[in-house]
Protein backbone atom coordinates (compact mmCIF):
# COMPACT_ATOMS: atom_id res chain seq x y z
CA UNK A 1 0.00 0.00 0.00
CA UNK A 2 1.33 3.41 -1.04
CA UNK A 3 1.36 6.12 1.57
CA UNK A 4 1.87 9.84 1.23
CA UNK A 5 5.49 10.65 0.28
CA UNK A 6 6.14 12.99 3.20
CA UNK A 7 4.61 10.54 5.65
CA UNK A 8 6.76 7.71 4.26
CA UNK A 9 9.93 9.79 4.56
CA UNK A 10 9.09 10.68 8.15
CA UNK A 11 8.23 7.10 9.04
CA UNK A 12 11.55 5.92 7.57
CA UNK A 13 13.38 8.56 9.58
CA UNK A 14 11.70 7.34 12.76
CA UNK A 15 12.66 3.77 11.85
CA UNK A 16 16.28 4.83 11.27
CA UNK A 17 16.57 6.84 14.49
CA UNK A 18 14.84 4.09 16.46
CA UNK A 19 17.29 1.57 15.03
CA UNK A 20 20.23 3.72 16.11
CA UNK A 21 18.72 3.83 19.57
CA UNK A 22 18.34 0.02 19.66
CA UNK A 23 21.94 -0.46 18.52
CA UNK A 24 23.23 1.88 21.24
CA UNK A 25 20.95 0.16 23.75
CA UNK A 26 22.60 -3.21 23.04
CA UNK A 27 26.10 -1.72 23.13
CA UNK A 28 25.41 0.04 26.44
CA UNK A 29 24.12 -3.20 28.00
CA UNK A 30 27.69 -4.52 27.91
CA UNK A 31 29.45 -1.11 28.11
CA UNK A 32 27.38 0.74 30.73
CA UNK A 33 30.25 3.10 31.64
CA UNK A 34 30.90 4.36 28.11
CA UNK A 35 30.05 8.04 28.48
CA UNK A 36 30.45 8.89 24.80
CA UNK A 37 28.02 6.16 23.73
CA UNK A 38 25.64 7.21 26.48
CA UNK A 39 25.66 10.81 25.25
CA UNK A 40 24.92 9.68 21.68
CA UNK A 41 22.13 7.44 22.99
CA UNK A 42 20.57 10.31 24.91
CA UNK A 43 20.71 12.59 21.86
CA UNK A 44 18.88 9.95 19.82
CA UNK A 45 16.34 9.47 22.61
CA UNK A 46 15.40 13.15 22.48
CA UNK A 47 15.30 13.17 18.68
CA UNK A 48 13.14 10.02 18.62
CA UNK A 49 10.68 11.37 21.17
CA UNK A 50 10.18 14.56 19.16
CA UNK A 51 9.83 12.73 15.83
CA UNK A 52 7.29 10.26 17.20
CA UNK A 53 5.24 13.03 18.76
CA UNK A 54 5.20 14.97 15.50
CA UNK A 55 4.36 11.90 13.37
CA UNK A 56 1.51 10.84 15.63
CA UNK A 57 0.09 14.34 15.72
CA UNK A 58 0.29 14.67 11.94
CA UNK A 59 -0.48 11.16 10.66
CA UNK A 60 -1.34 8.13 12.75
CA UNK A 61 -0.71 6.41 16.09
CA UNK A 62 2.43 4.31 16.50
CA UNK A 63 1.17 2.72 19.74
CA UNK A 64 -2.14 2.46 21.58
CA UNK A 65 -0.84 5.03 24.05
CA UNK A 66 -2.41 7.95 22.24
CA UNK A 67 -5.32 10.26 22.76
CA UNK A 68 -7.62 9.30 19.90
CA UNK A 69 -10.44 10.98 18.11
CA UNK A 70 -13.60 8.97 17.38
CA UNK A 71 -13.57 6.43 15.78
CA UNK A 72 -10.59 4.72 17.52
CA UNK A 73 -7.62 5.66 15.33
CA UNK A 74 -5.46 2.62 16.14
CA UNK A 75 -7.40 0.39 13.73
CA UNK A 76 -6.57 2.54 10.70
CA UNK A 77 -4.60 0.92 7.89
CA UNK A 78 -1.93 0.46 6.70
CA UNK A 79 -0.25 -1.91 9.13
CA UNK A 80 3.57 -2.09 8.91
CA UNK A 81 3.67 -5.18 6.68
CA UNK A 82 1.30 -3.57 4.17
CA UNK A 83 3.28 -0.41 3.50
CA UNK A 84 5.17 -0.02 0.22
CA UNK A 85 8.54 1.23 1.51
CA UNK A 86 9.73 2.11 -2.02
CA UNK A 87 13.35 0.94 -2.28
CA UNK A 88 13.59 0.41 1.46
CA UNK A 89 16.37 2.22 3.26
CA UNK A 90 17.21 4.59 0.39
CA UNK B 1 5.60 -6.76 29.03
CA UNK B 2 5.71 -5.76 25.40
CA UNK B 3 4.05 -3.00 23.46
CA UNK B 4 3.39 -3.09 19.73
CA UNK B 5 4.70 -0.24 17.64
CA UNK B 6 3.10 0.22 14.24
CA UNK B 7 6.38 0.15 12.33
CA UNK B 8 9.03 -2.32 11.17
CA UNK B 9 12.64 -2.19 12.33
CA UNK B 10 13.76 -2.03 8.68
CA UNK B 11 11.80 -0.92 5.59
CA UNK B 12 11.50 -4.40 4.09
CA UNK B 13 10.93 -4.25 0.36
CA UNK B 14 10.78 -6.61 -2.59
CA UNK B 15 11.49 -5.76 -6.20
CA UNK B 16 9.66 -8.54 -7.99
CA UNK B 17 7.93 -11.81 -7.35
CA UNK B 18 10.66 -14.36 -6.55
CA UNK B 19 8.41 -17.09 -5.18
CA UNK B 20 11.30 -19.55 -4.91
CA UNK B 21 13.05 -17.29 -2.43
CA UNK B 22 9.77 -16.85 -0.51
CA UNK B 23 9.83 -20.62 0.03
CA UNK B 24 13.43 -20.35 1.21
CA UNK B 25 12.67 -17.45 3.54
CA UNK B 26 10.57 -19.78 5.66
CA UNK B 27 13.91 -21.13 6.94
CA UNK B 28 14.29 -17.88 8.89
CA UNK B 29 10.62 -17.76 9.87
CA UNK B 30 10.05 -21.24 11.31
CA UNK B 31 13.26 -23.21 10.84
CA UNK B 32 15.75 -24.44 13.48
CA UNK B 33 17.95 -21.32 13.15
CA UNK B 34 15.04 -18.94 12.55
CA UNK B 35 14.36 -15.57 14.12
CA UNK B 36 11.53 -17.29 16.02
CA UNK B 37 13.93 -19.83 17.58
CA UNK B 38 16.32 -17.03 18.49
CA UNK B 39 13.68 -14.88 20.18
CA UNK B 40 12.07 -17.69 22.17
CA UNK B 41 15.49 -19.04 23.17
CA UNK B 42 16.87 -15.77 24.58
CA UNK B 43 13.64 -14.76 26.26
CA UNK B 44 13.44 -18.21 27.92
CA UNK B 45 17.03 -18.05 29.16
CA UNK B 46 16.91 -14.66 30.91
CA UNK B 47 15.13 -15.65 34.14
CA UNK B 48 18.06 -17.50 35.73
CA UNK B 49 20.82 -15.29 34.30
CA UNK B 50 22.93 -14.14 37.27
CA UNK B 51 24.55 -11.05 35.69
CA UNK B 52 22.44 -7.89 35.31
CA UNK B 53 24.09 -6.71 32.10
CA UNK B 54 23.34 -10.06 30.47
CA UNK B 55 19.71 -10.08 31.69
CA UNK B 56 19.43 -6.87 29.67
CA UNK B 57 21.21 -8.38 26.63
CA UNK B 58 18.90 -11.44 26.58
CA UNK B 59 15.80 -9.29 26.97
CA UNK B 60 16.83 -6.73 24.35
CA UNK B 61 18.16 -9.13 21.73
CA UNK B 62 15.17 -11.46 22.33
CA UNK B 63 12.88 -8.51 21.66
CA UNK B 64 14.81 -7.49 18.54
CA UNK B 65 14.48 -11.04 17.18
CA UNK B 66 10.70 -10.66 17.30
CA UNK B 67 11.06 -7.54 15.17
CA UNK B 68 13.21 -9.56 12.73
CA UNK B 69 10.60 -12.32 12.69
CA UNK B 70 8.11 -9.67 11.59
CA UNK B 71 10.47 -8.46 8.82
CA UNK B 72 10.83 -12.00 7.43
CA UNK B 73 7.04 -12.45 7.52
CA UNK B 74 6.67 -9.12 5.71
CA UNK B 75 9.05 -10.21 2.92
CA UNK B 76 7.20 -13.53 2.48
CA UNK B 77 3.81 -11.81 2.61
CA UNK B 78 4.83 -9.18 0.05
CA UNK B 79 6.04 -11.89 -2.36
CA UNK B 80 3.25 -14.48 -2.03
CA UNK B 81 0.28 -12.18 -1.46
CA UNK B 82 -0.47 -11.68 -5.14
CA UNK B 83 0.57 -15.14 -6.35
CA UNK B 84 -2.22 -17.38 -7.62
CA UNK B 85 -2.38 -21.13 -6.83
CA UNK B 86 -0.81 -22.09 -10.17
CA UNK B 87 2.18 -19.75 -9.65
CA UNK B 88 2.66 -21.07 -6.14
CA UNK B 89 2.60 -24.64 -7.44
CA UNK B 90 5.28 -23.85 -10.02
CA UNK B 91 7.51 -22.41 -7.28
CA UNK B 92 7.14 -25.51 -5.10
CA UNK B 93 4.71 -23.77 -2.78
CA UNK B 94 1.77 -26.09 -3.49
CA UNK B 95 1.96 -27.72 -0.04
CA UNK B 96 2.09 -24.22 1.50
CA UNK B 97 -1.00 -23.20 -0.47
CA UNK B 98 -2.93 -26.38 0.38
CA UNK B 99 -2.23 -26.22 4.11
CA UNK B 100 -1.89 -22.48 4.80
CA UNK B 101 -3.09 -20.56 1.75
CA UNK B 102 -1.31 -17.22 1.79
CA UNK B 103 -0.86 -17.22 5.57
CA UNK B 104 2.65 -17.05 7.01
CA UNK B 105 2.75 -20.15 9.22
CA UNK B 106 5.94 -20.95 11.19
CA UNK B 107 7.42 -23.85 9.27
CA UNK B 108 10.83 -24.18 7.67
CA UNK B 109 11.79 -24.06 3.98
CA UNK B 110 10.76 -27.71 3.59
CA UNK B 111 7.42 -27.27 5.41
CA UNK B 112 8.48 -28.79 8.75
CA UNK B 113 6.59 -26.97 11.55
CA UNK B 114 8.53 -25.04 14.19
CA UNK B 115 9.19 -26.83 17.47
CA UNK B 116 10.68 -25.77 20.81
CA UNK B 117 12.93 -28.83 20.43
CA UNK B 118 15.11 -26.54 18.25
CA UNK B 119 16.19 -24.54 21.29
CA UNK B 120 17.64 -25.05 24.75
CA UNK B 121 17.54 -23.29 28.10
CA UNK B 122 19.58 -25.29 30.62
CA UNK B 123 20.28 -22.72 33.37
CA UNK B 124 24.09 -22.81 33.20
CA UNK B 125 24.84 -19.32 31.81
CA UNK B 126 28.05 -20.40 30.02
CA UNK B 127 26.20 -23.23 28.30
CA UNK B 128 23.24 -21.03 27.37
CA UNK B 129 25.41 -18.21 26.00
CA UNK B 130 27.58 -20.61 24.02
CA UNK B 131 24.41 -21.91 22.34
CA UNK B 132 23.34 -18.32 21.68
CA UNK B 133 26.62 -17.47 19.97
CA UNK B 134 26.34 -20.58 17.79
CA UNK B 135 22.75 -19.65 16.96
CA UNK B 136 23.81 -16.22 15.69
CA UNK B 137 26.44 -17.78 13.42
CA UNK B 138 23.96 -20.37 12.09
CA UNK B 139 21.49 -17.60 11.29
CA UNK B 140 24.24 -15.56 9.58
CA UNK B 141 25.14 -18.54 7.38
CA UNK B 142 21.46 -19.12 6.53
CA UNK B 143 21.16 -15.48 5.43
CA UNK B 144 24.20 -15.87 3.20
CA UNK B 145 22.70 -18.98 1.60
CA UNK B 146 19.43 -17.13 0.99
CA UNK B 147 21.23 -14.10 -0.51
CA UNK B 148 23.13 -16.48 -2.84
CA UNK B 149 19.82 -17.78 -4.19
CA UNK B 150 18.08 -14.56 -5.25
CA UNK B 151 18.59 -11.59 -7.59
CA UNK B 152 15.80 -9.52 -6.03
CA UNK B 153 17.48 -6.30 -4.84
CA UNK B 154 14.88 -5.65 -2.18
CA UNK B 155 15.21 -9.12 -0.68
CA UNK B 156 19.02 -8.90 -0.81
CA UNK B 157 19.10 -5.50 0.90
CA UNK B 158 16.66 -6.52 3.61
CA UNK B 159 18.48 -9.81 4.27
CA UNK B 160 21.84 -8.00 4.32
CA UNK B 161 20.53 -5.80 7.14
CA UNK B 162 19.38 -8.88 9.07
CA UNK B 163 22.69 -10.64 8.41
CA UNK B 164 24.57 -7.71 9.95
CA UNK B 165 22.40 -7.90 13.03
CA UNK B 166 23.51 -11.51 13.56
CA UNK B 167 27.12 -10.31 13.57
CA UNK B 168 26.37 -7.60 16.14
CA UNK B 169 24.40 -9.99 18.35
CA UNK B 170 27.27 -12.49 18.22
CA UNK B 171 29.58 -9.72 19.43
CA UNK B 172 27.25 -8.75 22.31
CA UNK B 173 26.85 -12.40 23.36
CA UNK B 174 30.64 -12.81 23.28
CA UNK B 175 30.98 -9.86 25.66
CA UNK B 176 28.18 -11.34 27.77
CA UNK B 177 30.01 -14.66 28.00
CA UNK B 178 33.16 -12.89 29.19
CA UNK B 179 31.16 -11.02 31.85
CA UNK B 180 29.57 -14.26 33.04
CA UNK B 181 32.98 -15.95 33.22
CA UNK B 182 34.37 -13.07 35.28
CA UNK B 183 31.36 -13.38 37.58
CA UNK B 184 31.86 -17.15 37.92
CA UNK B 185 35.58 -16.69 38.67
CA UNK B 186 34.65 -14.57 41.68
CA UNK B 187 32.59 -17.41 43.09
CA UNK B 188 34.21 -20.38 44.87
CA UNK B 189 33.73 -23.74 43.23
Amino acid sequence: MKIDRERLEMLKEIMAVDFSSIELNLYLDTHPMDQKALAIHNDYAIKLMKLKEEYQKKYAPLTHEIISKCPWEWIEEPWPWEIDYEMGGR
Amino acid sequence: MWIYEKKLQYPAWVEGCDLRIAKGLFAQYGGPDSELSAGIRYLSQRYTMPVKEVKAVLTDIGTEEMAHWEIIATLIYKIIDRADPEEMKKAGLDAQYIQHGHDVYPHDAAGVPWTAAYIQAIEDPVTNLTEDMAAEQKARTTYEHLINLTDDRGVIETLSFLREREVVHFQRFGESLRMVQEYMDKKKY
